[in-house]
């Protein structure tokens, strides 16, 4: 499926990121959650987007990339437009804390944006919310130069 | 799978069983959980608290005193979960591999026990020991907070059960999980804080799991059941955090810590609450923790790691590379 959304993200079935999601209060176009299934099809991105995923405190990293983030983010063109990365996590997992968020951020050569535990404090949304408003107009003003 | 509970006999155990087929997962989280903490398992004797030896010997006499009365009162609630806690959800398990996972965690939990044992036996006289797990059983404040769950863990309501061993699992442990952290950030006892992070990790996972159990549980439920559990969940952590308060200034206050210990609750509380699908209570102004602290706990979590923080300005944006399947399986 294509998706012209500017936040792109994935949430298991605790839905923890999703209602991160929901608190930040966009429209319904401007997010798209992935599928939970790596055997449904992935989502084709359309435009420039942000990606948020969470982390499940694998150690020393191995594995904690969610399968389906890397379905989809081995399609070329969803990378080509990959602008940066939001991690969810736990510092209890030490120096695992949002580590797919920071995997993805390193070989993809994008800014790791925040990071936020479980679903997010008020606090958090809100410096999502205005960093990720100001982020899109800095790139818009990169795009126009 | 779930058992039917009547009035006369307590859910202590399940009346019925199944074989268990774990190539028909009814709810996947189970098997991601179950991989999880099987990944995660650890024994404390593969750290080597030995070379702790030489800085406890730096630390002071009501150091040392505090150390172990805090370590005495983890392994009590280590006991509680592993013994009565953890075993106490299985008849209320929504899923056969839940009854598995809890096994898992309950075995844990008496790990997570046992290393304190090793921590005392490698650093400390046996007189002391036991002078600090005398203090553990005579600590009205530690006494209240174990009876308190443990009455909730012998009654009959698995919901309340749930949000009991939540609350457990990510808040009332860290009044000591505290002490280790601070002595881990000014570079004491740094085997030892590797210990007591495994143990940080594995309740993480255990709170995580037994706190989304909770709200798949839930669904089930009446609006009007919905509403006593939720005001029930915020009436036990009110109720827990002032005597979690009480028991932090016995500990702490010979050496000045309360105030920045009771910081590490209240951002420890909020966590409980996300894990049972609640929104945090505490502002930020009080969940402030010292930044030593969160950096003991997690090298990466202070702010100047984030791009919309500040620091981020500078940051280069290069140019993405092609990927395979492979180059994500680190």
């Amino acid at each position: 499926m294509r998706t012209s959304a500017q936040l792109i993200y994935f949430s298991s079935v605790s839905n923890n990121t999703h209602r991160f999601v929901e608190k930040l209060g966009l429209p319904e176009e401007a997010t798209a959650r992935l599928p939970l299934h790596t055997h449904s099809e992935t989502l084709y991105a359309t435009e420039p987007f942000v990606l948020m995923l969470p982390t499940y405190g694998a150690d020393g990293g191995h594995g904690s990339v969610p399968k389906q983030v890397i379905k989809f983010l081995n399609v070329a063109s969803n990378r080509a437009l990959l602008r940066g990365v939001i991690g969810a996590g736990n510092t209890n997992f030490h120096d695992s804390y949002c580590i797919a968020g920071d995997i993805v951020a390193q070989k993809c050569k994008v800014p790791h944006l925040y990071r936020f535990e479980l679903m997010g404090t008020q606090e958090d949304v809100s410096k999502v919310h205005k960093g990720l408003e100001e982020f899109w107009k800095q790139q818009s003003s990169l795009a126009a130069a | 799978m779930t058992t039917s509970v009547t009035n006369e006999t307590p859910s202590t155990l399940l009346s019925h069983v199944e074989a268990i087929n774990w190539n028909r997962l009814p709810d996947e989280k189970d098997g991601e959980v179950w991989n999880r903490l099987v990944n995660n398992f650890w024994l404390p004797e593969k750290v080597p608290v030995s070379n702790d030896v030489q800085s406890w010997a730096t630390l002071t006499e009501e150091e040392k005193t505090l150390t172990m009365r805090v370590f005495t009162g983890l392994t009590l609630l280590d006991t509680i979960q592993g013994t009565v806690g953890a075993v106490a959800l299985i008849p209320h398990s929504l899923t056969q591999h839940e009854e598995a996972v809890l096994t898992n965690i309950a075995f844990m939990e008496s790990v997570h026990a046992k290393s304190y044992s090793q921590i005392f036996s490698t650093l400390c006289s046996t007189k002391d020991i036991d002078d600090a797990f005398r203090w553990s059983k005579e600590n009205p404040n530690l006494q209240r907070k174990a009876q308190i769950v443990m009455d909730y863990y012998h009654g009959q309501d698995g919901m309340k059960k749930r949000v009991a061993s939540t609350i457990l699992e990510s808040f009332l442990f860290y009044s000591g999980f505290y002490l280790p952290m601070h002595w881990s950030s000014r570079a004491k006892l740094t085997n030892t804080a590797d210990i007591i992070r495994l143990i940080i990790r594995d309740e993480a996972v255990h709170g995580y799991y037994i706190g989304y159990k909770y709200q798949r549980a839930l669904e089930l439920e009446t609006e009007e059941r919905r509403q006593e559990l939720k005001d029930y969940t915020f009436d036990l952590l009110f109720e827990l955090y002032e005597n979690e308060v009480q028991y932090t200034h016995d500990l702490y206050d010979g050496v000045g810590l309360s105030e920045d210990v009771k910081k590490f609750l209240h951002y420890n509380a909020n966590k409980a609450l996300m894990n049972l699908g609640y929104e945090a209570m505490f502002p930020s102004d009080v969940t402030n923790v010292n930044p030593a602290i969160l950096s003991a706990l997690s090298p990466n979590a202070d702010e100047n790691h984030d791009f919309f923080s500040g620091s981020g300005s500078s940051y280069v944006i290069g140019k993405a590379v092609e990927t395979e399947d492979e180059d994500w399986d680190f």
